[in-house]
């Protein structure tokens, strides 16, 4: 019976009946799960280099004695969705990019695609990324750190949910699941339907080069769809949920209503703060720092200097948004906003603005500045009144 | 279950009845109840009783209510409550926040009675001279509980107390002027949600405090927050975690400082009745609820009252009426100068306030004290042992050692360990008879669940929870996937939230379901 009933989908789909997910004689087909392991991620942070990304690096990496680990940590995430391999199709890429792990667990994956050599590379990633867009999986699942994320997101965009198993050496994007347990765990919720929620996170890129060299310098690359779980079960007290798209919205409606005509506003990247341009109908860049004055677009995209031109001498307020996992508000993905500008606006005309679930996946965390300018972060330090919601304040800490 | 001096866990079995909602048990032209057509020498005296009616009155369609007989109905709600997990069969204390505790029967038997329920609430004054005195004595022992001035009986509900607050924070600031300017209320964000809500409603801005590594508001955060725009500060003190804020005076100190108002929310005081005092902790008004901590079930469970009471300078602006006494008699008092008017009709949910003025009665001063020490003494026993026997559980706020009355716990590690969530613990612990709720807002402690066990159980009620708690755990390291899979013993086994997320899919009356169902299909 159990087999007869996972085959209906295939048959459906022989006939053309049916098409992805679409509900079939009570039936639901079975869900499609990607696993793309990035086997050479995590190497370097063992012999102390930072990261793999290079050849060079990873043959270094190697050299001093780096073992793979990737595999493991995403067989940690997969042990987790055992129960459900019956119910869904496992499509991975051959050997060490996935096969090998799901193998591992037991699951009988269906492998497409072929690896370059027996060094994988970010252009493997990236093509596997692809083929399962084109395979209309429902959620890929990767291994790897921040240049994994990187590499799925050139590939894939937001056309596809995926979620990241922490596996480099650096994770500053917001994609990642807490550990391989937990995003095991979601991926299994989410492919049950029971959960549904999706949000765009954060995909933050590191400079290698000049991280190796202990210069820290991060840019909000773009943004990938995972789904979250809300810390909600329905209950007596429980408030009605909102959505983090709704949440945004209110946040910018706040934002516009207490706008004052006397004051540049320079908009940091972020698609919290980024909601207040859409609402105000202006074209803006998502990842960029963009001004408005008078409700109007002054500058989009601009770099420090360009921002220092158009608020020299003007009253200005800078509104920003935690970035990346760790909640930095100066310093991760936002550079264009330097100590110079940050000085010449002024501590008491900046703006945070954060949704209730960010905040909330800080556990307590502080809010964090790292402008390069220790003194400026020292003097940034303190509470804020960051815009959670409409008419809401939250007060909450900021630290170095 | 205690037996041969041994605790056995229960072979329970919910039952199942599979019953329908009322509405789907109407029948066309089935009857419970045939109303007498009135006798003509009556009718002849005084009329009919139906013509007198002014036609604007008279309903054009019957009500769709269901037609269905006296013996039905009674089977229905029989059926119904044979499925309910309640909170005088079970061991509730798995209910944390909710204070569910025994509330003696026989203040039901007084609230009962016909001198009770045939009360109009358009009587004259002078033929409920009885009621009104229970009602003005009532406020002198919460007066006295709390040393607030005045308190009104009106609200009906905590949520609702709490809007009275606000509606009366507001109308304090527009006497003297000041209503467009102080448009701020600050609160906890580990206070009752409603501390948040009912401010917004009201038109306030709100302010949350995030809670520090001891589950406790900074001063710092709160100094950040006060400005010339504090209206007020709102709070509840134990918060849900059972931490109590030591330094609360200097937090109402800093609001006053800036000519803000100071509100506590003692909804449920169970902990630290008759033993602190809200004015001594610079509090301007506050509310009691009633049920809960007085002998009336939680306000999910009944009709409720929020007693909200202030100090001298918000006397006048209380709803109306107040039951006053002259010396001669009791009366309703509608002379209050700046009165926010009515928050409800009439002046309060009688029978309830008659359990409260009894059960105070009943415990007497030193009574109510032991209340507070002997459920402070369940918690911290209660904790004690989670703490020493109960693999992969945490207390919040670990740096925090002495908790009042309840403890928001966390199951992370045996998340982390077993792969098990607290709500799959909940729904096990529903196989042998338990309840263990769900409602942890705001959800920033993990995998939460939150114990409260009152005055009313004894330690064998207490150990006979615990080595159930116990023995689930123990399945989640030995099995995860049997508590996973749980309940087995319940008829309803897991339920999807997803359609209770959806305002197009919940309904809450039967007309909203037929309506809402056409979009479904």
């Amino acid at each position: 019976m159990g087999n007869y009933l996972a085959s209906i989908p295939e048959k459906a789909q022989e006939l053309g009946i049916i098409i992805n997910n679409i509900l079939f004689e009570g039936f639901y087909l079975r869900k499609k799960l990607g696993l793309i392991v990035n086997p050479i991620a995590g190497m370097g942070g063992r012999v102390g280099l930072k990261g793999t990304d290079g050849i060079e690096t990873l043959k270094k990496a190697i050299k001093l004695g780096a073992k793979p680990w990737a595999e493991d940590r995403a067989r940690e995430a997969l042990k987790q969705l055992t129960r459900l391999k019956e119910k869904i199709e496992l499509i991975t890429y051959p050997k060490q990019m996935g096969e090998n792990v799901a193998v591992s667990c037991s699951f009988n994956p269906t492998v497409i695609g072929e690896l370059s050599g027996e060094m994988t590379t970010a252009e493997d990633t990236k093509r596997a990324a692809r083929e399962m867009l084109d395979l209309g999986v429902d959620l890929l699942l990767f291994a790897g750190g921040d240049g994994t994320a990187r590499d799925i997101y050139d590939a894939i965009d937001l056309k596809m949910v995926v979620l990241g198993i922490p596996a480099g050496v650096k994770i500053y994007s917001a994609v990642f699941a807490a550990n391989p347990t937990r995003a095991g765990e979601l991926a299994a919720l989410y492919l049950e339907g029971r959960i549904k929620d999706v949000i765009e996170a954060e995909v933050l890129d590191i400079d290698e080069d000049k991280f190796r060299e202990d210069q820290l310098s991060i840019k909000l690359y773009g943004y990938l769809k995972i789904p979250v779980e809300r810390g909600y079960i329905p209950g007596g007290k429980s408030p009605t949920p909102v959505s983090e798209k709704y949440n945004q919205e209110e946040i910018a409606a706040d934002i516009i209503d207490e706008m004052s005509d006397d004051y540049y506003y320079i908009i940091g990247p972020g698609t919290t703060t980024k909601t207040i341009m859409k609402m105000l109908n202006l074209d803006h860049s998502l990842l960029g720092v963009d001004i408005i004055y008078k409700r109007k677009l002054i500058g989009k995209d601009l770099n420090e200097k360009q921002i220092l031109e158009i608020i020299k001498g003007k009253k200005a307020k800078i509104i920003v948004t935690p970035i990346g996992g760790q909640g930095y508000v100066f310093g991760r993905g936002n550079q264009q906003i330097s100590p110079k500008v940050i000085r010449e606006v002024g501590k008491d005309n900046i703006i945070i603005v954060a949704t209730r679930r960010k905040l909330q996946t800080l556990r307590g965390r502080p809010l964090l500045v790292d402008t390069g300018d220790k003194e400026l972060d020292k003097h940034l330090s303190g509470y804020y009144k960051v815009i959670t919601g409409y008419r809401e304040r939250t007060i909450y800490k900021v630290s170095t | 279950m205690m037996k041969g001096g041994k605790i056995k866990l229960r072979d329970f079995h919910e039952a199942k009845w599979d019953e329908p909602i009322i509405f789907e048990l109407n029948r066309k032209g089935e009857r419970g109840i045939l109303v007498p057509e009135v006798e003509k020498e009556i009718e002849e005296e005084v009329g009919d009783g139906i013509s007198v009616l002014p036609e604007h009155m008279i309903r054009k369609k019957p009500p769709a209510l269901p037609e269905i007989a006296q013996v039905r109905v009674l089977r229905h709600y029989l059926r119904l409550s044979q499925e309910t997990l309640g909170a005088t069969i079970n061991i509730d204390i798995g209910q944390g926040t909710c204070t569910m505790k025994y509330n003696p029967v026989i203040n039901e038997v007084f609230a009962r009675s016909p001198k009770v329920t045939e009360l109009h609430p358009y009587q004259d004054q002078e033929t409920v001279q009885g009621a009104l005195e229970i009602m003005c004595k009532l406020d002198l022992f919460l007066r006295e509980l709390s040393g607030f001035s005045r308190f009104t009986f009106q609200p009906g509900g905590g949520s609702h107390a709490i809007f009275t607050i606000m509606s009366i924070i507001y109308a304090y600031h527009k006497h003297r002027g000041e209503e467009e300017k102080r448009n701020e209320i600050i609160t906890t964000l580990l206070s009752h949600p409603s501390n948040a809500a009912a401010p917004a409603v009201k038109g306030f801005k709100v302010i949350n405090l995030y809670p520090n590594e001891y589950g406790l508001p900074d001063i710092e955060a709160l100094e950040e927050a006060v400005s010339e725009h504090t209206a007020g500060f709102i709070v509840t003190n134990p918060e849900d975690t059972g931490i109590f804020n030591p330094r609360i005076k200097e937090f109402t100190k800093i609001v006053h400082d800036v000519g803000g108002i100071c509100a506590y929310d003692q909804a449920n005081a169970n902990g630290i009745i008759g033993i602190i005092r809200a004015v001594d902790c610079g509090f301007d008004l506050g509310f009691f609820n009633l049920h809960k901590t007085f002998g009336s079930p939680h306000g999910c469970g009944g009709p409720a009252v929020g007693a909200v009471g202030v100090t001298e300078k918000l006397v006048d602006f209380l709803p109306v009426p107040l039951v006053d006494y002259d010396g001669k008699k009791y009366y309703l008092n509608y002379d209050v100068p700046h009165t926010i008017g009515k928050v409800r009709e009439f002046y309060g949910v009688f029978p309830v306030v008659l359990r409260a003025y009894a059960w105070i009665r009943s415990l007497g001063a030193e009574g109510i004290k032991e209340v507070a020490r002997v459920a402070v003494l369940n918690n911290n026993y209660v904790m004690k042992k989670i703490l020493s026997e109960i693999k992969g559980a945490s207390v919040s706020f670990p740096k925090t050692k002495h908790r009042i009355e309840q403890i928001r716990y966390s199951f992370e590690q045996l998340k982390k360990e077993t792969g098990v969530s607290s709500e799959d613990v909940i729904r096990r612990m529903a196989d042998f008879g338990f309840h263990l709720w769900t409602s942890h807002h705001p959800w920033i402690i993990p995998e939460p669940f939150t114990i409260e066990p009152t005055e009313s159980y004894s330690k064998d009620d207490l150990d006979e929870y615990l080595t159930t708690l116990k023995r689930v755990v123990e399945e989640a390291y030995e099995d995860p996937e049997k508590v996973k899979n749980a309940p087995y013993n319940c008829p309803i086994h897991k339920i999807y939230h997803e359609p209770l997320e959806d305002p197009k899919k919940w309904a809450i009356t039967w007309r909203a379901y037929l309506k809402k169902r056409k979009n479904w299909e």
